[in-house]
């Protein structure tokens, strides 16, 4: 068994989740894992994961540099640190796992429609605190969003289950993106650049969409975008 | 034998963890099964304090690892159960000392003379807590009736699924009921909620644990401890016997919900 750090595969590369403490530590603990991983982590691209870990541009390079020594390349960090975004995106490193390849993309092609269609990453599980989804498109988790858990989307995201995490929508500025979920109740609810903060939950949960209506968030009953028009229509007339 | 190796963790510190692995030790051990507890907390040993084996540590967890004794001359006898034993952790080095690796290769040697092995997880997520989950069959996961304890529970079950272990089991530990029926409390069912994770036992706050551990005696001898025999419960649970969750609304007069809520083996 490894010592140490979680690795997933993700379409053309590994992910490595950094976990919290001391950077120098951290940093052990990756080259100890890729030195034990052996003939597994050869030639790989590796993202990391570092949540809102702060490194500088020095110390990235200096990663970098340790890594090529092993012959695997770094190709991305993920983190939420503006700090650490731009010490990255200096070095030239991706800030997401972004597009798929080539190759996925073909794969993706939806088959025998012409109605259009956007990436979307689908989660079936349960989000437990600490983890971290962050994607550039949109995002369906089919499950809950623990407290703790954070969603960092593109575009929309749509939770079929009970949100109580982090979520930001729209997260590039996308203030056309929505919220939506079984249970919204969010420690915070982000959309482009709004924020705020759940009201106490009054009566029982329904489903409902968060969204940004006149530069306000309002989250209403989740109900399909032309019987909210007709609705409104019913009212005001 | 093959032992089957159960690690105790929580992720918050001071929820009951040590006082579960002794108890839990016990209870097995009483039981017939042949049962080593490790501590895995090096640095802040006191599974010997609780289990009243202070005063007989020579070898530790470290010395072993490292070569300085065999393993049998690390194992401590339980001075009042035949097939109770101890190995203590190292209380002058860190956690850093052990790694994953040397802790599944110790469990596995021991894995032939005994039926348990219990690890005492140190609290936290970093090496400490690898090491104790890094051989674990089973992961059994304490957490209290707290808005704290069960979000760093949530965090701890993401660690052990993303390790690929079969799913972890929760023991709620601390319970009051009193203040569960008044709503001061989280319920077992708001717990179960959240974590959506099998229960494996209900704990009552209880003096008699405080005074027990006080004087490493573990309340699990006690046979008129009411968490004692929530222990002896989950001892049970764990060799895969069918145990109901014994409704604590029964000696207090209510607290309905739980017995509706809790069902054995299922969330």
């Amino acid at each position: 068994m490894s010592s140490g750090l979680a690795v997933k595969g993700v379409g053309d590369g590994l992910l490595v989740l950094v976990p919290d403490g001391p950077w120098e530590e951290a940093l052990a603990s990756l080259l100890q894992t890729v030195d034990e991983g052996g003939e597994f982590f050869k030639g790989a691209r590796l993202a990391l994961q570092i949540e809102g870990r702060e490194i500088g541009a020095a110390d990235l390079g200096h990663l970098r540099d340790l890594l090529a020594g092993r012959n695997v390349s770094l190709w991305a960090i993920l983190g939420t640190s503006q700090l650490t975004r731009s010490a990255a995106a200096d070095l030239g490193l991706a800030l997401d796992l972004g597009r798929p390849s080539q190759r996925a993309r073909e794969e993706d092609e939806p088959i025998e429609t012409e109605l259009p269609g956007e990436h979307a990453a689908l989660v079936h599980r349960t989000l437990r605190s600490g983890h971290h989804i962050h994607y550039a498109g949109h995002v369906v988790v089919v499950g809950d969003v623990n407290p703790g858990a954070e969603i960092i989307a593109g575009g929309d995201v749509i939770v079929w289950g009970r949100l109580r995490g982090v979520v930001h929508a729209g997260a590039g500025g996308n203030e056309e993106a929505v919220v939506c979920a079984l249970d919204l109740a969010p420690t915070q609810l982000r959309i482009a650049g709004q924020i705020a903060i759940s009201p106490d939950r009054r009566g029982t949960a329904q489903p409902e969409m968060a969204r940004l209506k006149d530069g306000q968030l309002v989250a209403e009953k989740w109900v399909d975008e032309h019987r909210r028009k007709a609705d409104e229509h019913g009212s005001t007339g | 034998m093959t032992a089957k190796a159960a690690t105790i963790t929580s992720g918050k510190g001071g929820v009951g963890k040590t006082t579960a692995t002794a108890n839990l030790g016990v209870a097995l051990a009483t039981a017939g099964y042949r049962v080593v507890c490790i501590d895995g907390d090096i640095g802040l040993r006191n599974l010997d304090v609780v289990m009243g084996l202070e005063n007989r540590i020579v070898y530790d967890l470290v010395d072993v690892v490292e070569g300085r004794c065999k393993l049998r001359q690390a194992l401590i006898k339980d001075k009042r159960l035949a097939d109770l034993y101890l190995i203590p952790a190292a209380q002058t080095r860190d956690k850093t000392a052990v790694s994953p690796a040397d802790m599944v290769r110790l469990v596995k040697d021991l894995r032939g003379d005994f039926d348990w092995v219990l690890i005492d997880s140190p609290a936290g997520i970093e090496r400490g807590f690898r090491n104790a989950i890094a051989p674990a069959d089973l992961v059994l996961i304490v957490t209290n009736p707290e808005v704290s304890a069960v979000r760093d529970a949530d965090r701890i079950i993401g660690l052990v699924e993303a390790e690929e272990k079969s799913p972890p089991k929760l023991i709620v530990n601390r319970v009051k009921p009193e203040m569960v029926k008044r709503g001061d409390m989280l319920s077992t069912g708001d717990i179960l909620d959240v974590l959506a994770i099998d229960l494996i036992g209900i704990v009552p706050e209880d003096e008699t644990v405080t005074v027990a551990t006080n004087q490493g005696t573990p309340a699990v001898l006690d046979p008129k401890s009411r968490a004692g025999k929530a222990f002896r419960d989950i001892a049970r649970r764990m060799n895969g016997e069918e145990v109901p969750f014994e409704s604590l609304e029964a000696r207090d007069g209510f607290f309905g919900r739980l017995s509706r809520m809790v069902r054995p083996g299922g969330a």
